[in-house]
């Protein structure tokens, strides 16, 4: 194989490896400080308990999500160093904030976090746990814009020719708003949110249906559904909004989601099927004229087919296609599968019905497909462009990196990585039998309740 | 010299792998030194003398990397795909390394947490040697063709001198980790520390004094600007003192003054560094004239500019809050049900 595609493998491989973590941390960041709130105003030691178990979890996912960034942070020099010279006015400004803003934020605080519960008091742990959820939150920022602004790059020029050009920043605000980061920033929060609801909601299905730590699971059950709800509807508002914008700022990205060839004012929307590439035609469940309505609200607007987009312009279109429509079908089930929860929780039956539980079990896989899918159709349906309609992705390459090297680092890191992942899921799978500690329900040292409140009970 | 922006941004480069080297090195140290105690307990002990720090202290390289991709992206084009395969082996090293931190402690068996000892061990000895390397050749000179490119081969990396570079780096954060590791322990395990750090700190003044000397003898052109400044040998001397000095206070019981001239000496080596290779950044063999320079290898002004502002609304911030971290964990480590 040559190294544009060795290169590619190994890009798209660690990177979405890496992203099977930040999502979960993210999201469990979020419910640690709903936890913690819920400890501080109602003083009812379950949440103290919810939280200082959640938190073990989430320093596992944190922990593997930091290894494994690492990777990410070189790998534009390593792999794309061309791009590298080519982006760094713009894109590099982004990483030095990411590190500053971000990683110093959530690494400090996180110490306390976890080993500060006997250090500090209640309100200043409270206040940890803010700033490493804040922490979290302002690395996908910056990671977005920067992703963003190769999508739809705004507020540059290019200086230079040749091996030499490269963009220089004209306007620094236009680079962060570009026409797509806001709209992107908000839908990943979104299914980062829901990653780590989801993955509460399932271990407490799971404690329900082996009848083991009850009131805890009932407890977690609350929060992660009540999350999982909000995100599951922002998600698809976010999502929507999303593509409306790429039908704006990438059309050929848009036909490729859709498997549109032949320009039209009345798209149809492809619920369910496949591309059939020979014959250029969709084979499936179509609702006419839906993706006109969709993107322009009403019947009249025309949307751009692949026949009117040069052929070496046009992204790959089954892949693209596959990658969105898995994302926007679980995006459906997995707000279908929230509604259902709350319903059977609202009716106080939840722990009878076996079935549901069973979905919730396995529901924690939904988001982290949706977030691998998601991605992957961003970027697949990027190409051939590194940097939209500046930058071709060979252009981009290592012009010293040879093709043995990288599938030295390849093989080398398939197998960190699959190691890796083993551990996590013996680790998390052990944490998990394990359940809560009995002893958290006592909160004690600096965390003990104040004395008047245990004397009156 | 005067002041603009681009040396404002090499300075500030310069500050951000110092401060790395500063507080990642200790933690490294004592990564090297985790399997020389083969008890549980005391192995513990010192997985969670860094364990509250030792991630926010990495949090230093990934921002010097963000930064030097920001203002100087040529030259973190040119060294990182130029040392493709030892900057990976790093990575795998940093990887091991940090997971064994999080996962040694989780089971019980006696071959699990020996595996991940061995890892941290290993990856902090590797990555320590690795990044001295890399600095040894960057201080030698590698060859650069005249579009900016790396010409040479990972083999070529390997030459006596960066190596010679390597070795000094791991025993220099040797030391730092013993001096740190016996700042936070007590009883047995605290003086088995004591004299490992003087074993350390003799092996870490030969290696010094063999590296100065060979610079001084093959690599000349890292002695030029203190050559022409005679006043700059002042800091050359102040490095010495410091280095002297540690085994003075920790002669006298005063690890945290031993400690501190530790920092001074770390912090005087990298001045002198960073003074030798000014205004390059990337010194270019045998061709001098494809040096990577702050003026071509830098963005532009404006981004440099930009970056000024997010630096200076950052990094007080940062350093405020690191601050009060490490005062909240003062003090001798106590195992507990939350430690590693
Ligand atoms: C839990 C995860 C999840 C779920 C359920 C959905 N998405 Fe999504 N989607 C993502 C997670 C995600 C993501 C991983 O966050 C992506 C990848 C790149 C990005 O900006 O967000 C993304 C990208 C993405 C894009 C491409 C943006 C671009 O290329 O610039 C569109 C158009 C949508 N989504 C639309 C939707 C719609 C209409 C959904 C209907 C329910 C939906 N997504 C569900
Ligand atoms: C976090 C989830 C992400 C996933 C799962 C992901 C996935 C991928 C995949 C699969 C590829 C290969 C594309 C192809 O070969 O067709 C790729 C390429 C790439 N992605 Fe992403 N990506 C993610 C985020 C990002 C972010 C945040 C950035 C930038 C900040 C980024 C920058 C790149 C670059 C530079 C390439 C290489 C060039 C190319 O092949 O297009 N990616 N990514
Ligand atoms: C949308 C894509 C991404 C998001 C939302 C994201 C988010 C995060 C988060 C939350 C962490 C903290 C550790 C954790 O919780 O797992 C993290 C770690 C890290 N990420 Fe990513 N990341 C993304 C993609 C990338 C990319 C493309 C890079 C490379 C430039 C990168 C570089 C890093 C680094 C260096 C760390 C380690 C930070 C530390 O030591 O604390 N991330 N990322």
């Amino acid at each position: 194989m040559d190294v544009l595609t060795l290169s590619r493998i190994q890009f798209g491989g660690t990177i979405a490896f890496h992203y099977l973590y930040p999502p979960l941390s993210i999201g469990l960041g979020v419910m640690l400080v709903i936890m913690e709130a819920a400890w501080l105003k109602t003083k009812n030691p379950i949440y103290h308990q919810m939280a200082r178990f959640w938190t073990k979890v989430f320093a596992l996912t944190f922990a593997i999500g930091v290894a494994t960034g690492i990777v990410m942070e070189f790998e534009f020099g390593t792999n794309w160093a061309t791009y590298s010279r080519f982006v760094g006015d713009v894109f590099g400004s982004a990483l030095a904030a990411e590190g500053i803003f971000a990683f110093f934020l959530e690494s400090g605080f996180l110490a306390v976090l976890l080993f500060g519960w006997d250090k500090v008091g209640r309100k200043m742990h409270f206040f940890s746990t803010c700033m490493v959820c804040l922490g979290a939150h302002f690395s996908a920022v910056w990671i977005v814009v920067a992703n963003s602004w190769m999508q739809t790059p705004a507020g540059y020029h290019i200086v230079g020719e040749g091996m030499h050009a490269r963009a220089e920043v004209t306007d620094f605000w236009r680079v962060v708003f570009n026409p797509s980061s806001m709209d992107r920033l908000f839908h990943t929060i979104c299914g980062a949110w829901q990653a780590g609801a989801f993955l509460v909601i399932s271990v407490s299905a799971w404690y329900l249906l082996k009848k083991k730590h009850l009131i805890f699971a009932r407890a977690s059950l609350r929060v992660g559904l009540m999350v999982a709800l909000i995100a599951a509807v922002l998600q698809i508002i976010t999502g929507d909004s999303s593509a409306r914008g790429v039908a704006k700022n990438q059309p050929a990205k848009l036909a490729a989601f859709e498997g549109l060839y032949t320009t039209t004012s009345n798209a149809p929307l492809v619920l369910l099927g496949y591309v059939d590439e020979k014959n250029q035609k969709i084979v499936g469940l179509e609702a006419p004229d839906m993706l006109t309505w969709l993107v322009y609200g009403g019947p009249n607007g025309v949307i751009t087919g692949l026949n009117d987009i040069p052929p070496a312009d046009r992204p790959p279109v089954s892949a693209s296609f596959i990658f969105f429509h898995a994302m926007v079908g679980i995006g459906f089930a997995t707000f279908a599968v929230a509604v259902l929860g709350w319903f059977y929780v609202w009716r106080g039956t939840i722990s009878e019905k076996r079935w549901l539980l069973w979905i919730l079990v396995i529901s924690v896989l939904g988001p982290e497909i949706a977030n691998q899918m998601g991605w992957f159709a961003a970027e697949v349906g990027r190409q051939p462009w590194l940097v939209w309609h500046e930058l071709r992705t060979p252009a981009g390459l290592s012009a010293v990196v040879k093709a043995n090297a990288v599938l030295s680092s390849l093989i080398l890191f398939t197998f960190i990585y699959f190691l890796l992942f083993a551990v996590f899921i013996y680790l998390l799978n052990d944490k998990i039998q394990h359940g809560p500690h009995e002893d958290d329900l006592i909160p004690s040292g600096k965390l003990a309740l104040p004395d008047e409140l245990t004397k009156h009970k | 010299m005067h002041l603009d922006l681009n040396t404002i941004w090499f300075i500030l480069v310069g500050v951000l792998f110092t401060g790395y080297a500063m507080l990642d090195g200790f933690d490294l140290g004592i990564g090297a030194l985790q399997l020389f105690t083969n008890k549980d307990e005391e192995r513990r002990v010192l997985l969670n003398s860094i364990g509250p720090v030792w991630d926010g202290n990495e949090v230093w390289l990934v921002t010097a990397g963000g930064a030097l991709f920001a203002a100087f992206p040529n030259v973190y084009a040119t060294v990182f795909s130029g040392f493709y395969l030892a900057f990976y082996l790093l990575l795998a090293a940093l990887i091991f390394r940090a997971v064994a931190i999080e996962f040694r402690s989780k089971q019980p068996m006696r071959w699990w947490r020996q595996m991940w000892d061995i890892s941290f061990t290993g990856g902090s000895i590797l990555s320590s040697l690795l990044m001295g390397v890399a600095l040894g050749n960057i201080a030698w000179g590698i060859p650069i063709d005249a579009n900016g490119e790396f010409a040479g081969t990972f083999f070529g990396l390997l030459r006596p001198y960066p190596l010679l570079v390597g070795v000094t780096t791991v025993a220099l954060f040797m030391m730092h980790g013993a001096i740190y590791g016996v700042m936070k322990t007590e009883g047995a395990l605290h003086n088995k520390l004591r004299v490992w750090t003087m074993r350390c700190i003799i092996f870490f003044v030969i290696c010094a004094a063999t590296t100065t000397m060979a610079t001084l003898l093959y690599v000349p052109h890292m002695a030029d600007r203190v050559r022409a400044n005679p006043w700059l040998f002042s800091i050359a001397l102040a490095n010495m003192l410091a280095i002297a000095n540690i085994p003075r206070e920790f002669h006298h019981n005063r690890d945290w003054f031993a400690f501190l001239s530790s920092c001074g000496a770390i912090v005087t080596l990298m001045l002198l560094f960073g003074l030798n290779l000014f205004p390059n950044l990337l010194y270019s063999l045998p061709n001098p004239e494809n040096s990577l320079n702050i003026y071509n290898a830098a963005s532009s002004h404006k981004t440099l500019g930009i970056m000024l502002i997010i630096a200076g609304i950052g990094v007080p911030v940062v350093i405020a809050y690191t601050i009060c971290i490490y005062w909240i964990f003062r003090g001798k480590v106590k195992l507990d049900r939350m430690s590693y």
